[in-house]
């Protein structure tokens, strides 16, 4: 293992030092976390999750299973970070991750001692009895098993979204990506090229081609360098296409920052593109599979093309010894690599009988050792691997013969043939069928404008993918109008793509004796788990996965899938398609939560906050807020060392004994203009509107179809053909979208119009019997003589500023308290200025501001019910004891409901109030009622408490509840249950606890 | 994510949107001739068919205007939009939601 002399895309004049578990190592730029562990001699990186198996490096792209770190600390932490596309940088912090207490010294990797006990399903096995157990076992699964570790602090950098449309969105950047590119970008089609690497190119970058008689690198470059000279061409690299959705609309992940060493970073971490592409060229290309034997985890072995990865583009050697054990030509491409690397290629196993193509015959020419019928059945080492174990098959092919081959090694290069990566083509619904040539799956049917090129496409050769990117990307640009025409297609040496099916080594016992065989390592699923599950009777391939964990995890299967789905047709003696495939679900890397959630993610962004005009008053003041939706509204005014039960009993005695005032801003406002406005009204309330008269008030209740309260509301009528529409403030978008519905869809040849005007109107509610002397004293223009101005009436007129301006205002005599009471409505923008007029009028009456505590208080005091409290959605007007307020002369919204015989039951729950037997005793809200305190268990439940306060004013406690005929019960005596046993009784009665008559608020 | 052409705003992401169920219930104009079985099919009963489905879609972030879709509710493409109030265009045989799957 090292650094080789020369050669590789690393940059030798840039050293990088960075830390791994805390020891010194230096890379070069241009290096992976993982080509520089193994130029450092580092082999070992992680330990399995189940057995704590020492695992090492097997890839060098997205599908790594093992190498896997956590990568700095504190909030600049990331876990499972894939160190096989991780860019080093000056400074990195790299930990493993999965060993406890040391990578070194891993005290669980004595699991693997009792594998034969952690079978496939242990979990539902072992782990579910005693249920008591559950919490003590699940905190040693996690602390043996997990991944890496959640960062703890808030998040140091930022994110951002773009939306980006374009004609043609290719996918990858290898030869079949370029060459779509290039000839879409040509024609002047509107192109954007992602990639998920540090570089453009894919494979090329890895191997030794030539295109047009020279390096293949030569040819990337002048093809880049063109792209980039292309002003509708948007290349994004570092970006990672991992969704594709309906509409072919797809999402990159596109990393700024991450390669770069903490100092240097500026500007957002990640930008989340959303992508409108008329058409998609997916040039994904493909994700080579080992073929299965025993301990064929160990540190050591990993995937042929990798290896030619590490020695081709980084310049390291990953073994000094290797013994390459592949099933297709493409494989003797990386025993020529080693041999060209100087290192010695001790022997080529090879299942196949007679091994044949260009490459093949290449490296017999140079003497290498190739051992054709031949399998790896075993791995050995202890840590990391030592040597292999081969065994001669007999002519059939069919089992191994005692011909025993043991080779001593340090590096076992395998190669079980290629996968297409047909990830975001399955995510767009496309489907795939099997290739019995090429023995992988292979795109077959798409939905969406799309078209798989090269390798993701199954086409294997360099030739075959220059020439279907050209053509992929002469489709594609064309399909999206665009006027293109073919490209010279670069000349490229002859290849074929030849391949024996093999999947396992036959290593001559049953698959669950002997040394492990490891089908997924990143969850330790072996070939055992899948016969297991297939004789424990599971047969679907989906729930296989699920029991087994196959593909599960951050590589989600890139190396295991295929191969787990092969060797379960072989444990059921199906054939590979008739098992299929999982589904391929977004994402296809992992995906930081950052970069979903974008800039919203932070502070105030992330949720609007609505303020009244007066909010810096109620601030300046003392009050604390509540949230209600998205306005914080003032809770209560505490004054020194007073608490929310002392502050309320204060506000609710001044309102009802002098004046109080609250902004009543946050109700909704819905303007409702038209010749059929009244018309219009008369449909959506269930009462009369017609014949209120201009400047006049009435309360309405808005019904669902169903017959079921939706929202309620003052309307005041301001003129012939204008309504001003009150809703409740958490009820007034959906209302308005309600309206609007019915208007459009259902009753178009009504001509209202619908206005929301919640935010135009600042409302100040003057409150109590000094009200009147209040608002006389700062509003002009109206006579407020109670008969010139009467309850449920409305009158304009205007208000002195303390500059000396004058500014219009609207008050409506109405009352939500059940005192005389006014609500002052002004321009938003004078909110607080009449506010203050108001504030300074009332001194001498010791003006007291109320929040909504007190406003719950002094409404229930009076039975008003507020919708979403007292109400469900399962609650009629008549439930609540409102039959005054259904017109029995017109249709309206929810009527034909209410007659249903559901709606007619006597035992329906009804709104009634309660009166606890200890007055000073305040019941919980939500509390059930049941009819008798004692009983067997369970005992029917009657209803629920739907409003509880104490009343100052009255001196003791009020609620009000839901309970089945309670009409019917007045003056019986039920029952609260508490958690803890205890059983409540109170007295059902009125709703209305205070001034029954309603003398007050007509006065 | 859909692609829906609002026919008065043109192509916008379905994220704007907010969908209205099936199209073409017609509120009955004298509820009180319905018995309850009636009245409750108009309230409750929807089709859901696999293939075409025509529903309504209201640009909640945009015109705020309400409008009618064909589509198939397994590829999810839309092969309509007309306003409220037309039939889908070169179309009016087409009843149930028997269509294409």
């Amino acid at each position: 293992m090292g650094r080789l002399q020369s050669g590789g895309r690393i940059n030798r004049d840039q050293k990088i030092n960075f830390s791994f578990d805390g020891k010194p190592c230096v890379g070069y730029q241009g290096d992976t976390i993982a080509s520089a562990l193994l130029a450092n001699g580092i082999s070992t990186v992680g330990r399995s999750w189940k057995y704590h198996r020492p695992r090492g490096i097997v890839g060098d792209g997205a599908e790594e299973p093992n190498a896997l770190f956590q990568i700095e600390d504190g909030a600049h932490t990331i876990p499972n970070v894939r160190g096989t596309q991780a860019e080093i940088y000056e400074g990195m912090v790299v930990k493993s991750t999965n060993a406890w207490p040391s990578l070194k010294f891993d005290l669980l990797s004595v699991n693997g001692l009792f594998a034969r006990f952690l079978p496939a399903g242990f979990y539902y096995k072992t782990f579910m009895w005693p249920q008591k157990f559950w919490m003590a076992y699940e905190h040693m699964i996690r602390k043996a098993s997990g991944l890496g570790e959640s960062p703890r602090l808030p998040d140091q950098d930022h994110y951002e979204k773009t939306n980006a449309h374009c004609d043609v969105l290719v996918v990858g950047s290898g030869p079949a990506g370029l060459m779509a590119a290039l000839t879409a970008g040509r024609a002047g089609a509107r192109v954007i090229l992602a990639d998920e690497q540090a570089e453009f190119g894919g494979r090329l970058l890895s191997d030794r081609s030539q295109i047009n008689g020279k390096p293949a690198a030569e040819w990337v470059s002048a093809v880049v360098a063109e792209l980039s000279a292309m002003p509708d061409v948007t290349l994004v690299k570092r970006g990672t296409v991992f969704g594709y959705h309906d509409g072919n609309f797809a999402t990159i992940a596109e990393r700024l920052t991450d390669h770069l060493a903490l100092a240097d970073r500026t500007g957002p971490r990640e930008r989340n593109w959303r992508v409108r592409a008329k058409q998609v060229v997916l040039a994904t290309g493909a994700h080579e599979r080992p073929i299965v034997f025993g301990n064929n985890d160990l540190p050591g072995v990993m995937l042929a093309s990798a290896v030619s990865s590490y020695l081709n583009r980084y310049g390291v050697k990953p073994g000094q010894k290797a013994v390459v054990f592949a099933n297709n030509e493409n494989a003797y491409q990386t025993v020529l690599d080693l041999d060209d690397a100087g290192v010695t290629v001790a022997a080529v196993i090879d299942p196949r009988v007679r091994p044949r193509g260009p490459l093949v015959s290449e490296a017999g020419a140079r003497n290498i050792n190739i051992v054709p019928n031949t399998v790896v059945v075993e791995a050995k080492g202890w840590g990391k691997l030592s040597s292999v174990i081969a065994k001669s098959r007999d002519e059939g092919g069919k089992r191994v013969v005692h011909v025993f081959h043991k080779i001593n090694c340090d590096l076992l290069a395998v190669s079980g043939g290629w996968n297409p990566a047909i990830h975001l083509l399955a995510q767009s619904g496309g489907k795939v069928s099997w290739d019995d040539n090429k023995h992988c799956f292979v795109p077959n049917v798409i939905v969406q404008p799309q078209v798989s090129v090269g390798a993701a496409n199954g086409s294997f050769t360099l030739q075959q993918c220059l020439a279907e990117g050209m053509q992929g990307g002469l489709e594609c640009a064309q399909a999206a109008g665009v006027k293109a025409e073919a490209i010279a297609i670069p000349e490229t040496a002859e290849e074929d793509y030849l391949i024996e099916e093999m999947w396992r080594s036959p290593v001559g016992k049953k698959p669950w004796r002997g040394p492990k065989q490891f089908v997924d390592p990143q969850n330790d699923v072996g070939v055992s788990d899948i016969f297991l599950a297939a004789r424990e009777g599971y047969h679907s391939i989906e729930h296989v996965k699920r029991y087994t964990a196959l593909g599960f995890g951050t590589d989600q299967g890139k190396i295991g899938n295929i191969v787990g789905m092969a060797i379960l047709a072989e444990a059921l003696g199906k054939d590979i398609p008739s098992t299929g495939t999982t589904t391929f679900r977004p994402n296809y890397t992992p995906v930081s939560f950052g970069g979903i959630a974008g800039p919203e993610i932070k502070g105030t962004l992330f949720d609007p906050v609505r303020k009244t005009a007066m909010h810096t008053w109620h601030e300046e003041n003392g009050a604390l807020f509540e949230n209600v939706g998205q306005w914080h509204r003032p809770w209560f005014y505490p004054k020194d060392g007073e608490d929310m039960h002392a502050a309320v009993n204060r506000e609710c005695l001044a309102t009802r004994n002098s004046v109080g005032i609250m902004d009543a801003s946050t109700l909704g406002k819905i303007e409702v203009v038209g010749p059929d406005a009244s018309e219009f009204l008369n449909r959506v309330y269930t009462n009369a509107w017609k014949k209120l008269g201009i400047d006049c008030a009435r309360y309405g209740f808005m019904l669902g179809e169903d017959g079921m309260v939706m929202d309620d509301g003052v309307t005041v009528r301001l003129d012939e053909h204008r309504y001003f529409m009150h809703t409740t403030t958490g009820g007034a978008a959906s209302v308005l979208s309600w309206l609007e519905s019915w208007l459009q869809t259902e009753w178009p040849e009504l001509e209202v119009y619908l206005t929301s005007v919640t935010d135009h109107w600042a409302t100040a509610a003057v409150v109590g019997p000094n009200s009147h002397n209040v608002v006389s004293k700062v509003v002009q223009g109206i006579d407020f003589d109670k008969e010139a101005f009467p309850f449920m009436t409305s009158r304009r007129g205007s208000v002195e500023l303390s500059d000396g301006s004058e500014v219009a205002v609207r008050v409506n005599r109405i009352s939500f308290s059940g005192e005389l009471a006014y609500e002052v409505n002004v321009s938003a923008n004078y909110g607080r200025a009449v506010w203050e007029a108001l504030m300074a009028a009332g001194e001498e009456y010791d003006i007291t501001p109320y929040g909504t505590e007190s406003m719950h208080v002094l409404r229930a005091e009076k039975g008003f019910v507020i919708v979403g409290q007292d109400t469900d959605g399962s609650v009629t007007p008549e439930d609540l004891g409102m039959q005054w307020i259904m017109s029995k002369t017109k249709d309206y919204l929810g009527r034909r409901s209410l007659a249903r015989a559901d709606s007619q039951r006597e035992d329906r729950k009804q709104l009634v109030g309660l009166l606890t037997k200890d007055p000073q005793r305040v019941l919980p809200e939500g509390g059930q009622i049941v009819a008798t305190p004692s009983g067997e268990i369970p005992i029917p439940m009657l209803g629920h408490v739907t409003s509880s306060y104490f009343s100052a004013c009255l001196g003791h406690s009020i609620a009000m509840a839901l309970v089945k005929g309670g009409r019917q019960r007045q003056g019986e005596t039920v029952y609260v249950a508490m958690p803890n046993g205890e059983m409540i009784p109170a007295e059902i009665g009125s709703t209305v606890f205070y001034d029954p008559e309603g003398e007050k608020q007509n006065v | 994510m859909l692609l829906i052409n609002c026919p008065w705003c043109g192509e916008r992401d379905e994220t704007e949107f907010a969908y209205g169920g099936e199209a073409h219930i017609v509120r009955p104009l004298d509820p009180d001739a319905l018995n309850d079985e009636q009245w409750a099919d108009y309230l409750f009963n929807r089709s859901n068919p696999r293939g075409l489905h025509r529903e309504r879609w209201m640009h909640a972030a945009g015109c705020r205007r309400w409008f009618n879709v064909e589509r198939d509710t397994v590829t999810y493409k839309i092969k309509s939009v007309y306003k409220v109030g037309e039939l889908p265009p070169g179309d009016a045989e087409v009843t149930s939601g028997e269509g294409e799957v």
